[in-house]
């Protein structure tokens, strides 16, 4: 009784039975402002072109980096012969633990009492989202989360996504192309009790704009004084000033001064494991107990997203974190990766000052990480694109990382170009 | 005086990793974990396929290979002949270009994707209130899948006949004519876990028919395709039938346990559109689903799978690790019932054989099973299912003597 299936399949086309489509109202859904433009220069034929959108490390000759301290890593982990079971809810013990110590310190007191709880989640974003979701079911009192003005693109529809609102703080002053700080502690001043401000620990993200220490002092005082929830984004340790403590000096900070944050931490850029997801999410809790809680309802909101997350990367990560000569050579490779920005960064100004530029250009230099806020309007922007394919993010952001030697003096033609 | 999350409860913990936890730390030398759903050898260790580690050998001496990021919808390579495994190759589908996938974090990320697609997309921009049916019983785990992407109404649909021990085909078909149309059902396209009884073709063609008719979608979850029969052609017969009858549908797949990479994350959603235009739009609102998730997805499983798929030698060899695999259940099935007829325990134990793929429902009740976790360290689900990976032939005997123990001693 058993059907022949290679009969059916012959003698109906599929297509006769199709009436019509679940899918017709479906909207074509615009592309993504950030990962939309790697996809525009992949298509342009120009073979000058310059991918300044996402923000991957590039090395001197343009070509994606692979750390040394990776490699070694991965020939290591491969001559264990690991099995491939499940990882737990939370993820790699040794990756977390090791994840929360390079955030907070070797001597932190929140872990050495216990009462922080980091999971691994799906690099930043992931973490973003597990963090989003958490607060969005747990953190009752307030709804709003304050983004500083203007913050990562993808930070917006993540929140709003997990139920939350969206505010915003003053931050980048466009005039100076610096940190506006009086601008911040108004705003800040009037965030409404218990709501959520969302931090970048370093590297501030679209405009490599960040705060000295002096100013985190008074914005972490003041942020006690309105009684804020925390949320810190720290994705770039090691690749703002080439330091991992002096990065991490912030969250340290707020910490040391009694806040309760929560933090998400991404290693694909310091570790260069973009595609292998390695991230992680810590809640500091104010007690043990409270973290063992928490941790459950973390697991609990994990489960129904992906069940456990992935090994690969989490390995490595662990290794190199957990093994003194891998983990000296990482500091080196970071180190190395900042320089390379650095030294990109007093090459551009170099070079648009050779092209005539009568532009100040000292942001380019004072920002900080792997973005540079150039303060090119959209229209500048579009120009650039246009006539020189050189592809950046409307807002006039560039991945200093896809700056070379090699084609640093045509950025800076282009750039003189569209603002004489 | 920092705002604390004094106010979150402590939850309970997801049962099958809390029945691997105590089975660790049960000290009795004779214990046995027939709990979580993961291929064990007669020696009782995990297995990684002789034709993965052939691949990562060839990734790691590869060195054009580096760590960048994927495209957010996954690796192209990847997602098409991982559809081409559900679909078949010569797929009618796939050949009038109305055949897409997503990559995501193993069957449960497909799942996921499919559900927050649906929740936005499918029949209207709000389907909060549209019903999801899940059979009774089902993966523990889809009920909260469902629900946390906005589903406010899942429930279950008659499935597991407990007095026959079989398919409740007249409830099945009942709930599939009582839903309201354009329900959202969730059918195991083999080997159902947890009770390992899969409708015949015949009955298949028969759930077709009403859904089709009634406009109910169909939203296949594949995690065991080459595990049920040893054959992966089999396997997706129902899947491949669906497709013939002119359905759109998702199918959820996993490679966990096929290519036993469990913790590397590897699924794919599979999308039936009725055409390229539909596909195409319907894949542009999944990239904004991903980004807002995971933004995309890990790459080293999908390139094992990739590079293991479009090369013919490792494809067969593969084909031929996961006969290995299945063809260990099949003989552990058999023992089995052999044995607890030999020990002439009572009840039938005829399903034991009949039940397909890695799980079997043996009909044992709660105190049953509680007995068999506290008297003999023998660690199964409450439901009373249990992983047949978790039996070798050195444990059998103590298995069918326990459960036969059991079976007598506690009713």
């Amino acid at each position: 009784l058993s059907p022949n299936l290679d009969q059916i399949l012959l003698s109906a086309k599929a297509s006769d039975y199709l009436i019509g489509s679940w899918w017709s109202e479906v909207q074509m859904g615009p592309p993504d402002p950030i990962l939309g433009v790697s996809e525009a220069y992949k298509r342009d034929t120009n073979p000058k072109k310059m991918n300044l959108g996402v923000g991957a490390y590039r090395d001197d000759q343009g070509k994606p980096y692979v750390l040394s301290c990776v490699r070694k890593a991965e020939a290591q982990i491969a001559a264990k012969k690991l099995d491939k079971e499940y990882l737990a809810i939370g993820g790699l013990g040794d990756f977390t633990k090791a994840c929360a110590k390079l955030a907070l310190g070797d001597n932190n007191e929140v872990i050495k009492s216990g009462r922080n709880i980091t999971v691994q989640t799906i690099s930043g974003t992931g973490s973003l989202r597990i963090g989003a979701n958490f607060l969005s079911r747990f953190h009752t009192e307030a709804r709003d989360v304050y983004l500083p003005k203007p913050s990562w693109g993808n930070h917006t529809p993540i929140f709003r996504d997990a139920g939350m609102q969206l505010k915003a703080y003053t931050y980048y002053d466009p005039k100076t192309c610096g940190f506006d700080f009086q601008g911040a502690l108004n705003d800040i001043s009037k965030i409404p009790e218990k709501s959520i401000i969302m931090l970048h620990a370093c590297a501030h993200n679209p405009t490599g704009v960040d705060p000295r220490p002096e100013q985190w002092k008074e914005i972490a005082n003041l942020v006690k004084k309105r009684n804020l929830l925390v949320f810190f984004d720290m994705a770039y340790q090691g690749f703002a000033s080439g330091d991992i403590d002096r990065d991490a000096w912030a969250v340290r900070y707020f910490i040391e001064q009694g806040h309760n944050i929560v933090l998400s931490q991404s290693f694909a850029k310091n570790m260069g494991l973009y595609g292998e997801r390695v991230g992680g999410f810590t809640v500091v809790c104010k007690d043990a107990e409270e973290a063992k809680r928490v941790e459950s309802q973390l697991k609990i909101l994990i489960r129904p997203i992906y069940s456990n997350p992935p090994m690969n990367g989490a390995r490595i990560a662990a290794t190199i974190l957990n093994t003194p000569d891998l983990y000296k050579e990482w500091l080196g490779e970071v180190h190395g990766m900042a320089n390379r920005i650095i030294t990109m960064r007093e090459l551009l100004v170099a070079n648009l000052k050779k092209e005539g530029s009568t532009q100040n250009w000292q942001h380019v230099i004072d920002q900080i990480g792997m973005f540079c806020f150039t303060g090119l309007k959209p229209e500048q922007v579009a120009r650039l694109t246009k006539e020189f394919s050189v592809y950046m993010t409307k807002d006039g952001r560039i991945s200093m990382a896809g700056v070379t030697s090699g084609n640093v003096g045509y950025l800076a033609q282009g750039i003189h170009a569209v603002t004489k | 005086f920092v705002p604390g999350l004094f106010n979150v409860p402590q939850a309970t913990p997801v049962a099958v990793f809390k029945l691997s936890n105590d089975f660790k730390e049960d000290a009795n030398p004779k214990k046995v974990n027939l709990g979580v759903g993961a291929y064990r050898t007669d020696e009782g260790q995990p297995w990684v396929l002789p034709v993965v580690k052939k691949v990562e050998k060839i990734i790691v001496a590869d060195n054009s290979l580096n760590h960048e990021y994927l495209a957010i919808l996954g690796l192209p390579e990847f997602r098409s002949s991982a559809s081409k495994i559900a679909l078949g190759e010569d797929s009618p589908a796939i050949q009038e270009n109305r055949v897409g996938a997503v990559q995501c974090l193993g069957g449960t990320g497909a799942l996921k994707m499919g559900a927050e697609f649906l929740r936005r997309w499918y029949n209207g921009n709000d389907n909060t209130k549209t019903p999801v049916y899940v059979s009774a019983p089902t993966w523990e785990n889809h009920n909260a899948v469902f629900a946390n992407a906005g589903f406010e109404d899942v429930r279950p649909y008659k499935y597991w006949d407990a007095e026959k021990r079989g398919l409740d085909l007249d409830g099945f078909l009942g709930d599939l004519e009582s839903a309201p149309k354009h329900s959202i059902f969730v059918l195991h396209a083999c080997a159902h876990n947890p009770t390992g009884t899969d409708p015949t073709h015949v009955e298949w063609m028969q759930v077709a028919e009403v859904m089709k008719r009634r406009k109910l979608f169909v939203f296949f979850d594949s995690a065991y395709q080459g595990f049920a029969s040893g054959c992966l052609d089999k396997d997706a017969w129902a899947v491949r039938y669906f497709v013939t009858q002119g359905f759109e549908m998702f199918c959820a797949q996993s490679f966990s346990k096929n290519f036993g990479l469990y913790n590397e994350r590897v699924g794919n959603l599979t999308i039936v559109a009725r055409d390229s235009d539909n596909l195409k739009r319907v894949l542009s609102q999944m990239e904004k689903i991903v980004r807002v998730t995971w933004s995309n997805p890990p790459s080293q499983g999908a390139r094992l799978v990739a590079i293991t798929l479009n090369t013919p030698e490792l494809f067969a060899e593969w084909k031929d690790n996961v006969k290995t695999m299945a063809d260990r259940v099949l003989l552990m099935r058999a023992s089995l019932q052999a044995k607890l007829q030999a020990l002439e325990t009572p009840g039938t134990w005829d399903h034991i054989t009949q039940q397909i793929g890695m799980f079997s429902f043996t009909g044992l009740n709660p105190k049953q099973v509680e007995y068999m976790i506290k008297e003999r360290s023998i660690y199964l689900m409450a439901s009373g299912r249990i992983n047949m990976c978790g039996l070798t032939t050195k444990n059998i005997d103590y298995v069918a003597e326990s459960i036969h123990e059991t079976v007598v001693n506690v009713q």
